[in-house]
């Protein structure tokens, strides 16, 4: 596996895509408590790293599938930003015509199979996925990103041992967020999650998931030996919610706690987008300018998205029948 | 046209389906040797790329075909039995069934599940499961439950054209039984119910593995002055609503017949279809012949017990016959008294 690091305009790509997820969460999790949103939102504030790090060497025909907390990979991977937000206000012009929301934002066309409200329910279809894109030999590959949570689903296993055995061009990216809903990993999950992988004799590659160079880097690893037919590699990449497990999630919880506020300060610290802006900010006053203007224009992009949906119509009711067949009434 | 077992009919099509298009896959538990019969030869013919063995793991196969219909291939998972669409049923029931809404219409979901089911054959409780009702109330799975080798034949061509999900629900034991069956292009459209026996006095609808006690059990009651009409709806989803109706229209009297247990079955569904837009029409009240709700036993004469057979159709068609009782006789609430569920 060849080992380099993403490029002066390579980062600049990062950070902006980082960026781009960042500021549009911002806005939903404003949206949501002004009420504007007519469903919960499960946002990826904090690990924007793993998604673009790992989107960035996908091709617009590689395949991913996401979880319930899927907006990053949606966006990661190239999906439409006017769309998507339409989608969560409940629109016509929604990406999924207003009958998915936020739980299930798709691009079949860009390969996004979607977000998916069940935890772990992308492991099967991502290894389905493959399985077509190995038979197709077009050289596709799929990502199936999830988190800690879902590795204890037993579906895991049962994929774990059909990508190794039938060396799919399939990549496994967990984000290890280090919470399942409202619990603590270190409460329902045991062991190191990647040993999973390396007992059905799967490589499997260890990062800091708040670094989108180490995860650029572990993922373009990955994704080349998938696409050379090598098969199956697993990426456990360390990041944290900042977020709750969904907005507003206060008024479930009746002024219970389940993590302090203080490691949540901590991680802020460790925030990727920051860390990356630093960086390149160290570079000199061109690429001081360079940020600010990416800033400025995600800023016009977010409002313009939500504008978008606002004047958008609503969703036709109908389609919940016209749509449940391909041709055919329910 | 040429005689062909059940079985025989499944495997042709399947044949003619890979043949015509190369994206039609098929896996699942033992597909290359054709335990269940249906696949063989497809391993010599068509290679492991498109037929190919898996792990045990229905959870996964079940997921896996929506993947690899999403990623772009006409998927035919085997189940083998259909008590393992219970074990597969988060991805039937969270995604095959509801990816297309979900998605806003883009995904197309191109997937024939294949399961046998019923019982007769001593295989016990977790082997003998009519399976289907959980897949009628999922909305977005279409289920196909043929009767006879050439339905067999023409509705597995059709779902695996189509673009939606569908189970083609074999009725199991009957691999061996023959029928006439067309050579080569002969599809069976979904939501046509064929008439298998025409009658006047009354309307019994029989569903896959029912179909052939239903007919001996007209042949029976016709000699005793009662002409029933037997319709085989040939798929539950989409249903043939308006075959049912019309029939009732001419009868006035209804049975259904269905081997899932009572509640909330096949059979309930029809009956709640009829009462709701043909109650004009019924000159007594509906009829359903199903297993009671129990699971199937492993000692045969338990089994026989409780599967309806042609012994059970008659009674039932007895109690609301036109010539044998009026509906409040003596004779009629003795028969519905030995129709009562552990009676």
């Amino acid at each position: 596996m060849t080992r380099a690091a993403p490029s002066r305009d390579e980062l600049f790509a990062l950070y902006e895509r980082m960026l781009l997820i960042r500021r549009t969460e911002e806005r939903l999790r404003d949206e949501n408590k002004a009420g504007n949103l007519p469903g919960a939102v499960h946002l990826y504030i904090g690990e924007e790293a793993v998604a673009t790090g790992v989107c960035a060497h996908l091709r617009a025909t590689d395949m991913i599938t996401s979880t319930h907390r899927g907006h990053g990979h949606y966006l990661a991977k190239g999906g439409d930003l006017n769309a998507m937000v339409a989608e969560i206000y409940a629109r016509r012009t929604g990406i999924c015509r207003g009958m998915g929301g936020s739980m299930h934002v798709a691009d079949f066309s860009k390969g996004i199979l979607g977000a998916n409200g069940i935890v772990g329910a992308g492991f099967a279809i991502a290894t389905g996925a493959a399985y077509s894109a190995q038979l197709a030999k077009e050289g596709r590959v799929v990502v199936d990103f999830f988190g800690d949570g879902a590795s204890n689903q037993g579906t895991l296993m049962e994929c774990l041992n059909i990508a190794s055995l039938w060396h799919l061009p399939l990549v496994f990216v967990c984000e290890h967020n280090r919470f399942s809903e409202f619990s603590p990993a270190s409460t329902v999950t045991s062991g190191q999650i990647s040993d999973r992988a390396r007992a059905f004799a799967i490589p499997t590659l260890v990062v800091d998931g708040n670094d989108v160079a180490a995860v650029w880097e572990a993922a373009r690893a990955a994704i080349e030996r998938a696409r050379d037919g090598r098969g199956p590699t697993f990426i456990e990449a360390h990041t944290y919610r900042i977020q709750g497990h969904m907005e507003a999630e206060s008024l479930l919880l009746g002024g219970q706690h389940y993590r302090d506020d203080a490691e949540i300060e901590g991680w802020k610290q460790r925030c990727p987008i920051t860390s990356l802006r630093k960086q390149l900010a160290a570079l000199g006053s061109v690429e001081v300018s360079r940020l600010e203007q990416i800033e400025s224009h995600i800023m016009a992009r977010v409002d313009e998205a939500v504008k978008f949906a606002v004047a958008s119509e609503p969703a036709d009711p109908e389609l919940a029948f016209s749509l449940m067949f391909d041709g055919q009434q329910p | 046209m040429a005689k062909k077992r059940y079985i025989h009919a499944i495997n042709e099509a399947l044949f003619e389906e890979m043949e015509r298009d190369p994206k039609v896959i098929v896996f699942g538990e033992d597909v290359e040797l054709a335990i269940m019969g249906d696949c063989r030869g497809l391993l010599a013919r068509f290679g492991r790329d498109r037929i190919r063995n898996t792990p045990i793991c229905e959870q996964t196969l079940t997921g896996m075909a929506v993947g690899a219909a999403a990623a772009g291939h006409r998927v035919i998972l085997h189940l083998m039995f259909s008590n393992f669409i219970y074990t597969g049923m988060d991805a039937i029931g969270n995604q095959m069934a509801k990816m297309r809404l979900m998605s806003g219409g883009q995904a197309r979901m191109p997937i024939t599940v294949i399961a046998s089911y019923g019982g007769g054959g001593a295989n016990a409780a977790q082997h003998s499961d009519t399976a289907y009702p959980p897949l009628l109330n999922l909305g977005g799975i279409n289920v196909a439950t043929p009767a006879t080798p050439a339905d067999a034949k023409g509705l597995l061509k059709t779902a695996i054209r189509g673009n939606n999900p569908t189970f083609f629900m074999e009725a199991g034991g009957r691999g061996g039984e023959q029928g006439e069956v067309p050579e080569g292009e002969h599809l069976v459209p979904f939501g046509k119910a064929v008439i298998a026996r025409e009658g006047r006095d009354l309307t019994l609808v029989a569903i896959g593995s029912m179909l052939k006690p239903a007919l001996a059990a007209a042949k029976s009651l016709a000699v005793e002055g009662v002409d029933v009409e037997v319709i085989d709806p040939r798929t539950l989803v989409p249903f043939d609503a308006a075959a049912v109706l019309a029939s009732v229209r001419k009868t006035g009297r209804l049975v259904v017949c269905d081997e899932a247990r009572e509640r909330c079955s096949a059979a309930s569904e029809i009956a709640a279809l009829v009462a709701e837009r043909g109650f004009d029409s019924l000159k007594a009240p509906i009829r359903r012949v199903t297993t009671p709700n129990v699971c199937i036993p492993y000692a045969p004469n338990a089994e026989s017990r409780v599967i309806p057979g042609a012994d059970t159709i008659i009674r039932a068609c007895l109690q609301i016959s036109p010539a044998k009782t009026s509906l409040f006789s003596a004779a009629a609430q003795r028969a519905a008294g030995d129709l009562l569920p552990g009676a």
